[in-house]
């Protein structure tokens, strides 16, 4: 699934007045990609992801997937949010296949995928359980696996690991970022963690602070095929993170 | 560590004996409690300390309880006070909910019946107790709707807050799954908010009562609240004091099914929300 954003601004209108997030934003992203976003804080990373999710409209410019323009929420981008959401009120089960009951989707077959992929991902055994029966890698995982049970192509992660502590975010981004590629999707992960972006993407997105716009863009065709805790030990990991540090240091 | 016949240790086995012994010490302390107020109630009668006229005393309440239970009055009146109070937090709570559930649905709406809704809250509901006789005539239709009038706001106002305390990340989780309104609404809201809805119907049982009461005393025939502004205008105040310890009981009751209730509906949604 190929992404392209085609010039997208947007500006927030308050009583106040208005406040102007993104700046003329256009990226093109090919099929199985794996793209991350940073910035410094407060720069219209979630707005990007939002607009590309289409849960926010763009003031101008335009988002395409696939060859078609993007109006509204479809249910075919897969979204996961910063915390896992998961519902305390539901079982694992009926969490992860969540998206295919809204959907009315929950046909035997696409069920049965559900299951093979809480198998596949160490969960099979927990699909009685409550969230929070659950660890929070293990939580985390449960997220990605509500999110791929609809099949979507696309992924949109919105800093999923920022709730977790440092030791769980180095061995689930490891998951996570395994799972993503086996199931060959298209990924945009938003974040701020300078080491993540580069351990996990093929290529890091770099804004300037607010109104955002595209500051640089690294490609990492060196890492490839590396998980993300080989890509931390890898010589090269230090000069790139440093690369990055120093072009978000300046746009401060 | 020294190990008894049932593998635990001294140090578990002190626990769980003073654990108990507190326990027993807390159910006995409130017995004697109970047994001494009536007690020291029916001496001080007894020795006239107090003059059993105008205070009563339990031995006369077990007496006009027993009156009151062969002439065949008693479960009339209590099945009449229940049954207005039944009514009330059941409609109570519903309606409220349901109109929660339209100014979700439309933040404009809920902006414009905004400072309405604050001033019907801030009114003392018995104030219009007169207006509901006029209107619905001296019955149980105008007891039911002054129990209405004292929970139906409070119950739209705290379920309402509930619903938009609902936390914006898992609604966002919902639209980008395609989810429109109704499935946000009954996936998420609704569940999300179940301790909310409980909490109203707990704070509903207690509401009811008063009104019902109330309205037994402005207009009645029959009930918990008829009797005691019936006894107190004859001067029978045995009749008053038993059925204020009658309505304590009924009330207590009544409560208590309202916990069992919470207790199945949590179970039926598989986790306390």
């Amino acid at each position: 699934m190929s992404v392209s954003v085609e010039g997208v601004k947007k500006t927030y209108q308050s009583p106040e007045g208005e406040i102007s997030a993104v700046e003329d934003i256009s990226l093109e992203i090919r099929d199985g990609e794996f793209i991350s976003v940073v910035g410094p804080s407060g720069c219209g990373k979630s707005t990007l992801l939002s607009i590309i999710a289409g849960l926010d409209k763009p003031s101008a410019g335009r988002v395409v997937i696939n060859g078609e323009e993007i109006h509204g929420p479809n249910g075919e981008v897969g979204f996961m949010p910063q915390k896992d959401q998961l519902f305390p009120w539901r079982t694992i089960w009926a969490n992860v296949t969540l998206g295919l009951e809204i959907q009315g989707k929950k046909t035997k077959e696409r069920l049965e995928h559900v299951r093979e992929l809480l198998r596949r991902y160490g969960l099979g055994e927990f699909m009685k359980k409550t969230p929070g029966q659950l660890s929070g890698g293990m939580r985390q995982r449960c997220a990605l696996i509500r999110t791929l049970a609809t099949d979507p192509e696309l992924l949109l992660l919105d800093e999923p690991f920022s709730a977790l502590d440092y030791q769980t975010r180095l061995s689930v981004s490891d998951d996570i970022y395994t799972i993503i590629k086996q199931e060959k999707k298209t990924a945009i992960l938003v974040t701020h963690d300078i080491s993540e972006s580069i351990s996990m993407s093929d290529r890091v997105v770099v804004l300037t602070g607010r109104p955002s716009r595209i500051r640089s863009i690294h490609s990492l065709d060196l890492f490839s095929g590396l998980t993300p805790i080989e890509r931390r030990n890898h010589p090269e990991f230090r000069s790139y993170f440093n690369a990055i540090w120093g072009e978000l240091d300046e746009s401060k | 560590m020294k190990a008894n016949k049932a593998g635990l240790s001294e140090e578990r086995l002190g626990y769980l004996r003073s654990r108990t012994r507190k326990k027993r010490l807390v159910i006995l302390a409130r017995a004697v409690i109970l047994v001494g107020f009536f007690g020291i109630w029916e001496l001080a009668a007894q020795l006239k300390w107090i003059d059993s006229f105008i205070m009563s005393c339990p031995s006369r309440m077990i007496e006009t309880l027993k009156n009151l239970y062969s002439s065949g009055d008693l479960f009339t009146h209590i099945g009449v006070s229940c049954l207005e109070t039944v009514i009330g937090f059941t409609v109570g709570t519903v309606a409220g909910s349901l109109i929660a559930v339209a100014l979700w649905l439309s933040p404009t709406l809920s902006r414009i019946l905004d400072p309405y809704l604050v001033v019907l809250n801030s009114l003392p509901k018995t104030a219009l107790g007169p207006i509901f006789i006029v209107w619905m005539g001296a019955g149980s239709g105008a007891i039911i709707a002054m129990t209405l009038a004292i929970s139906l706001i409070v119950t739209v106002l705290d379920v309402h807050n509930g619903f938009n305390a609902t936390d914006p990340e898992k609604v966002k989780l919902m639209r980008t799954l395609g989810a429109g309104k109704r499935q946000i609404l009954f996936k998420l809201v609704l569940p999300a908010n179940l301790t909310t809805l409980v909490n109203a119907l707990k704070v509903n049982v207690g509401l009811s009562w008063v009104g019902a009461i109330m309205g037994e005393f402005l207009v009645s025939k029959a009930g918990l609240g008829y009797l005691i502004v019936y006894g107190s205008q004859v001067f029978k105040m045995d009749l008053v004091m038993t059925t204020v310890i009658i309505l304590a009981v009924a009330a207590a009751v009544m409560y208590q099914g309202v916990l069992l209730l919470e207790k199945g509906l949590k179970k039926y949604m598989g986790v306390s929300a």
